[in-house]
């Protein structure tokens, strides 16, 4: 068994991250959420609909609301930059080629990234790579996001845009996000509410100003493991 | 065991690829796409092989046939023959499942490895129905038309070689391809084949689709796509050459 006795609450319209060391099981909650992975008891609740009872025709359904930014983008890598944000609008829209085109253009411009739309994933940069998994997470304006380590990879800098464009756009399009960390600076950059897991097991809950005065043994071990954020308490 | 849950592995993602597409248009634009890659791009080495397989057969029958007796239209008959029972059917399909075969397995499963299918599962697709079944359909639709091709490149591969050896005249060669003809015999081809696209196509979707690990288990699916579709053609050929021609 990889997680036990979870239970948190995601909250509306604010960035929420689930942090722990590698190997804690956050990944594996996220996929839970989303039910890539079968849980084998509990519940899954999305605005009061229990998710993880639904048959696999609604699930999918229910999936449409929803946008995942996976660890290494997984972005298709034969479809252009364009294709692969206009992908949902193809699948789930009736729009015009125009409309998506538009949409496409939108999407882009939110994440900060144009003059891209014609090259493919093995062209551009890690940080670019993110951006247009987020740009295509959000092309449907779902209600919720989910994040799934969106620094690893990145430099320092690159990583501090990624945090802060995740959360500018939680706000604007009022989502639900849930993003999994180990990068402290994350924590204490967009950490709203902040879920600690681990071995498994929820921990710790509380938001970036909580967590510097947690008296939380292992989450302290965590948070202050290095040297820099030991100089910042 | 393992082989059972395999079976059932196989006909459960089978069951979700042939759900009804979420989007016709983009069935369809997929379908285009593995036409050309699984299809178009084939023609190349399934006339090559054709040609020269045509002509071999040709040159080998009328170099054994050393009886006088024997009419030199029997080599246009007897490559007519291999090439329409045997050799375009069964012989591309086992060209065409290390070709074709290999390439849907790395495809699908470098996408399995790199979390696209996840991504698209996330997203509300089927990703079994979105990616197998147009290549499911490709492979049904195009291996025949490849076969046709193939059975007539053979036949023309027969014909050069006659002409250009002077071992059989061509007027016999041609007599010898129209003689003794089942019309029957075209179809069992075309229902060969049609079932062999089938196990390529699904068996190496199959083998794609539940890779895990990273690049080397994907090299791995690869070739097991390839080893367990030509095994499952040669069976299948035994089953249905048995039930068909008997």
């Amino acid at each position: 068994m990889v997680l036990k006795d979870i239970t948190t609450t995601f909250e509306k319209g604010k960035t929420n991250l689930i942090i722990g060391q590698s190997g804690s099981g956050k990944t594996v909650l996220m996929k839970c959420c989303i039910g890539l992975l079968e849980i084998d008891q509990g519940d899954i609740i999305f605005d009061g609909l229990n998710f993880s009872g639904l048959s696999e025709k609604r699930k999918r359904i229910t999936r449409q609301e929803m946008g995942m930014l996976f660890q290494g983008g997984a972005l298709f890598d034969s479809f252009t930059v364009e294709d692969n944000v206009m992908f949902p609008l193809n699948m789930f829209t009736k729009m015009s080629r125009e409309e998506k085109l538009e949409k496409v253009n939108t999407t882009l411009k939110h994440v900060n990234l144009v003059n891209a739309n014609k090259k493919y994933p093995s062209e551009i940069s890690g940080g670019m790579t993110k951006r247009v998994a987020i740009a295509r997470a959000i092309a449907l304006n779902p209600k919720y996001l989910f994040c799934d380590e969106p620094n690893s990879g990145l430099d320092p800098k690159t990583a501090e845009r990624i945090d802060a464009l995740i959360s500018r756009l939680t706000e604007q399009f009022e989502m639900t996000t849930a993003i999994n960390t180990h990068d402290m600076n994350s924590v204490l950059q967009i950490g709203q509410k902040i879920s600690y897991i681990h071995e498994g097991e929820l921990w710790w809950e509380g938001d970036k100003d909580e967590i510097m005065h947690t008296d939380n043994k292992e989450l302290n071990e965590f948070v202050f493991a290095t040297e820099l954020t030991r100089r910042a308490k | 065991m393992k082989f059972l849950f395999d079976i059932g592995d196989y006909v459960v993602l089978m069951y979700q690829a042939f759900k009804k597409p979420d989007k016709g248009r983009v069935f369809m634009r997929q379908l285009l796409m593995d036409f050309r890659s699984y299809g178009t791009d084939s023609i190349g080495i399934v006339a090559i092989i054709s040609v020269f397989t045509g002509a071999i057969i040709a040159i080998q029958t009328a170099y054994n046939m050393d009886n006088p007796l024997l009419s030199m239209k029997l080599v246009g008959f007897s490559t007519r023959q291999m090439m329409i029972l045997e050799f375009s059917p069964t012989i591309i399909s086992l060209i065409l499942a290390g070709k074709v075969g290999s390439s849907i397995a790395s495809e699908i499963g470098t996408m399995r490895v790199t979390e696209q299918i996840d991504a698209l599962k996330v997203m509300g697709i089927n990703p079994a129905n979105y990616l197998i079944l147009p290549k499911i359909t490709a492979a049904m639709i195009y291996n025949p038309i490849l076969i046709i091709f193939s059975i007539f490149l053979g036949l023309s591969g027969g014909y050069a070689a006659c002409h250009f050896t002077g071992l059989v005249p061509t007027p016999a060669y041609v007599e010898g391809l129209r003689s003794w003809f089942e019309p029957f015999t075209i179809n069992y081809a075309l229902i060969k084949t049609v079932v062999f696209a089938f196990i390529i196509a699904s068996v190496s979707g199959y083998k794609g689709y539940t890779v895990k690990g990273g690049s080397v288990e994907v090299g791995r699916a690869s070739t097991k796509a390839v080893v367990i579709s030509s095994i499952l053609i040669i069976f299948f050929d035994l089953i249905l050459t048995q039930m068909l021609l008997t």
